[in-house]
Formats: structure tokens, sequence, C-alpha cells
């Protein structure tokens, strides 16, 4: 194959830039209700425009994605987190 | 018994025994009603995220309940939208991991402080049954 040919050298690990895997970290940790009180935890799955994080960048199943937008709309709902900003994070 | 949680927020410009009696008046509606109050949350004053009805923050409560059915709460609901003394509220059915997560909360196991504790109460336990093994070793070498 390429890759065990002699005359194929590189100046780096041709391994670099290989992602980390991502996974769900709710079905990592068990984790089974979000709570839509806790808005420090919901400002992980949201911008520093308040806008939620799509599903490729935080890594969530469609399950736990679907439960986090419930819960950050509850909290846009209740004052805790707000609808629109600039400066969040 | 399907379970519920209304978290409500109460205007900040009344006074501190207003705040608590209204708070208190839909405790006793509900147990009127014939629910059951699992528990009262008052969470505080805090900043709203965004001005409502012009106030930039209000006290927050959150009341657990359990009922037979789900009759009750259009009348609840309509008794919080009367009251001008609330400016919000949000009524949830929780599922069984809902009711779970609540009643680990309310004994303290969730949070990052508390992992910090069940491992270190695991290794302690982990070190000490250890110590009972060798403790038998030694005494059957004897």
């Amino acid at each position: 194959m390429a890759n065990n040919r002699d005359d194929i050298k590189f100046l780096s690990n041709p391994k670099i830039g290989k992602k980390q895997k991502k996974y769900c970290r709710f079905k990592k940790y068990g984790i089974k209700h979000i709570d839509y009180k806790d808005p420090e935890f919901l400002k992980s799955f949201v911008n520093e425009q308040g806008k939620i994080l799509p599903r490729r960048l935080t890594g969530n199943s469609l399950k736990y994605q679907r439960k986090v937008a419930v819960a950050v709309k509850r909290a846009r709902h209740l004052a805790m987190l707000p609808y629109v900003t600039d400066l969040l994070k | 018994m399907r379970n519920y949680e209304v978290t409500f927020i109460v205007d900040p410009v009344l006074s501190g025994d207003e705040i608590k009696s209204t708070a208190q008046t839909y405790v006793d509606h509900l147990k009127q009603v014939g629910a059951e109050v699992v528990h009262v949350d008052e969470m505080g004053l805090r900043q709203l995220a965004y001005p409502i009805a012009k106030r930039t923050s209000g006290v927050y409560y959150c009341i657990e309940f359990a009922s037979e059915t789900g009759e009750l709460i259009p009348q609840m609901e309509l008794a919080f939208r009367r009251d001008e003394r609330i400016m919000r509220f949000l009524t949830v059915s929780l599922d069984k991991f809902g009711v779970k997560y609540n009643e680990d909360k309310r004994n303290g196991l969730i949070g990052k402080k508390n992992r910090e504790k069940q491992e270190a109460a695991q290794e302690a336990a982990q070190a000490a049954a250890k110590a009972d093994a060798k403790a038998a070793a030694a005494q059957e070498e004897e």
C-alpha cells in the first residue's frame, strides 16, 4: 500500500489532524433528565449570541439534542436564558 | 400519580411578606384541590435575562406536586394568569427521570463537588476492603 513505501517521507506525523471521536455526553454518563432550571449547564449548548448549537458541534445524539432544545426554550420563557444577546459568554 | 412542576416568577417590588404569602396562597390552593405538594423551592431573587413588564429581576419559586388527574392544572393556571403579582409561570409534567432527578437534587447527590465526595467515599470503601482482605490473609497464615 502507499503508506508502507519507504520513499514517501513526511515532515510531520500524517496522523495529526485526526479529530477526537465525538460522543453524546448524556449517553456516556447516563444522564437521563435535563433540568431547564439550570442555566449554567445549558449555557454549554448555546453560543455567545444565545443560539442553540447544532448537533454536529455538541456531539449530542438526536434524542438528547431535542431534550436540550426543549430545556433551553423553557429557560428562555422563564428569563433564565436570553432569546437574543451579544455577550453571553 | 402524575407529577408536575410549576415554576413562577413573583414581582420583586412587593414586600418580602407579600411575596411569601403569594407563594403560600398557591401552595394552599393546591393542597385544597387535593394535590400532594412534594416540595417548594424558593429560588430567590434573580436577575432576568431580559426585562419582563419593565422589571429586571424577579423572585423565582418552584413547586413540585403530584396529583391523580390533571384536571386541576387549568384552574391553577387561570389563578396564575389572574394574579397581577405573578409575572411568568411555566407548568411542566415530570416523567420518571424528572422525578428521580428532583429527588437526587434534594438529597444533594447532583453536582460536581458531590461526584468528588462520592469518588472519595468509594476509594475509602475500597481501601477499607483491601485492608480487611490483608488482615484476613495475615490471620490465615498464622
